[in-house]
Formats: C-alpha cells, structure tokens, sequence
C-alpha cells in the first residue's frame, strides 16, 4: 500500500463507496423480515429472534440456528451448525483487521460488524480509506437494516412473502460479483476465484451445506502459498 | 439445553469466531506469502459463496434456474461497465421476472 493510497478520499469516490454499501444494506436488510418471521414460526419468541439478530448477527448463522431448533433439532446440533457457518467470519477477521487498523473498543465493534458483505464491499476498494469507510458503512446499514426488519418478521409475519420472488437472492449474488469484479480479471486473485468456485461446487452433494464454502479458503492457502514461478501476476 | 441458552451459545461462539480474526497474532500474518494467503481469503470465500447461492440447491446438488440467469445478466452488465446499481438491479429484475413467469 503506497502512501498516495492513504490520501483522503475524494468526494466523488466518497459517494461511489457509500451507494455501494448502503445498496448492499439495503438488499441483505430486507431479508431480516425472512429470517425474523421464520424465526417465530420455529418456535422462538420475539426476545430470543432479536438476540440473535442483535449478538449474533450472521444471517447463515442465525437461519441455522433456527432452521435445525424448528426441524426439532437439539441445542447442541444448533450451535454447532451455526458456529461452523461462522468459521469463515473469523477468516474475513484476518484480513479486515489490517487494514481497519482498530484497538479497543473499535475492535470490538468491528468484530461484530465482520461478515459478508462488509467484507465484501471493504476488499473491494483499491485505497485504504475508502476499504475502511466501505466495511463500516457497509456493516452498519446491515446491522440496522437487518435488526429494523427482523423485528417487523418477528413481530408482523412475513408481510413482504418470499424475498426470492423480488430476485433478493439474485441481487445479493450479483453485488458480491460485481464487488469482486475488478479484483478477478487476472493474477492470482483470479486464479483463487475459480478453484474456490470448484471445490465449493464439487464438494456441495457431499458435505454439508456451509462446510464447501470455508473447504475453499484452501483455494487461497494454494494460490498463495505456490513458489512464485508459477504465479503470473501479483494479488495487489 | 433451553432455547436460550442455544441463542446465547451460539451467539457467543459467533463472536468468539469473529473476534479471534483481530487478535490474531500479526506475526502469524506476516511476510510475503502469508500475507498472500491472508489478503486471497475473503477472495475464495466470497467467490464461493457467490457460486453455492447461484448453482447449488437444496441437497447441495447442481441446479441451473433464475439465480443463474440473474448472475449471468450482473456478469453481462459488469462487461459493459455498468454501474453497480445498475448490475445489482437488472440481476434481481430477470431472476423475479422469469420466477413470475413461472421458470423455476
């Protein structure tokens, strides 16, 4: 990372940054109502639906949780389910955590707001600030957007029926692409890009659902752990 | 176990998750190729989930349906240079249109 990369962010690049991350928060918040509303008919009640929404704040988590209690699961079998789909927070942590560069209570905050599409909308930008203001806005309006909406799902029902029927699941698809974009036309972030796209699909029949997407962060360990010879380009 | 003591648990298993990736030692991090690794991570989780959510269906078998359409008119769109509202939008508008009309 230059030093011009850490110049204050021009306006322009400002705004551009902000519309991503609040578009992001808007799409993924909308299906707090989904989660809220399946939550109490597993058989939650309004209390534990926004604990979960409000402490563990991982979508895939949280539809674990309640998705093996209200299939009759046990507790152990819930936690379990959800603290493995979380695995792969802690790995964004690695990265995130450089360039946040945060102490304290911040760290803390920040740790909370680690998932997905912070993430996502963070790496994607090519200078420090803007990775910064990225993960924290990003990761704010989901926190809000996402707790506001399950509270409506719990309390309300789904009034809003199923969010695939909008395209939701489509539009979060394609954020993550476009955010990963510009990162995946070459060198080795490309290269890591289409192996971790096999092995999560080749392992999908066999494992279960959320285990073949931290199976490829392998994908990265290879690609990056491969003697330099063989590497064609440099991951910034 | 009761049912919150299953929220709290998991609750706290998720953070304890979440704030491990910041405590983390930076000398474990550290030098060229670790560094690597770790800045290729969100990469390979991110492109795999983007591929689980658009082919893998229930049973984790393949499926080909509308998310498919929608990510190949964001990855058309991203080819033209369109804005990202712009490939966010017109992914969720072909796979809601052609579920309204009835395909998958």
């Amino acid at each position: 990372m230059s030093a011009a990369a850490d110049a204050p962010l021009a306006d322009t690049r400002r705004r551009a940054v902000r519309r991503q991350a609040l578009s992001v928060g808007l799409a993924t918040g909308a299906y707090g109502i989904s989660f809220g509303a399946l939550s109490v008919a597993s058989g939650l009640s309004i209390w534990q639906t926004q604990a979960l929404s409000l402490l563990l704040f991982s979508g895939g988590s949280q539809f674990a949780v309640v998705g093996v209690l209200g299939a009759g699961g046990g507790g152990a079998a819930a936690v379990a389910t959800s603290t493995l789909l979380g695995v792969r927070n802690g790995l964004y942590g690695l990265q995130t955590s450089r360039f946040l560069g945060v102490a304290g209570w911040r760290r803390l905050a920040a740790a909370q707001l680690t998932i997905d599409e912070s993430t996502a909308v963070g790496v994607a930008q090519p200078e420090r600030p803007a990775q910064r203001l990225g993960f924290w806005v990003t990761g704010v309006a989901v926190f809000l957007g996402w707790n506001l909406m399950t509270l409506v799902g719990a309390v309300v029902g789904n009034a809003i029926g199923d969010p695939r029927t909008y395209g939701l699941d489509a539009a979060a698809a394609a954020a993550f692409a476009a955010l990963l974009w510009p990162r995946l036309r070459g060198g080795d972030a490309a290269a890591t890009g289409v192996l971790a796209a096999f092995v999560a699909l080749l392992t999908s029949p066999v494992l279960p659902a959320g285990v073949p997407v931290i199976l490829a962060a392998l994908a990265a360990v290879a690609v990056g752990l491969a003697p330099p010879p063989r590497r064609r380009g440099v991951a910034r | 176990m009761s049912t919150w003591t299953t929220v709290l648990l998991s609750c706290a298993a998720a953070f304890g998750l979440k704030l491990a990736g910041y405590l983390v030692p930076a000398a474990w991090v550290e030098g060229e190729r670790r560094s690597r690794v770790v800045a290729l991570l969100p990469v390979a989780l991110l492109t795999a989930l983007v591929t689980v959510q658009t082919l893998v269906g229930d049973g984790g078998s393949l499926v080909l349906d509308a998310r498919l359409a929608g990510l190949a008119v964001a990855v058309g769109l991203l080819l033209l240079r369109a804005n990202f509202l712009v490939v966010v939008a017109g992914a969720a508008l072909t796979a809601g249109l052609l579920r309204a009309i009835g395909w998958s």
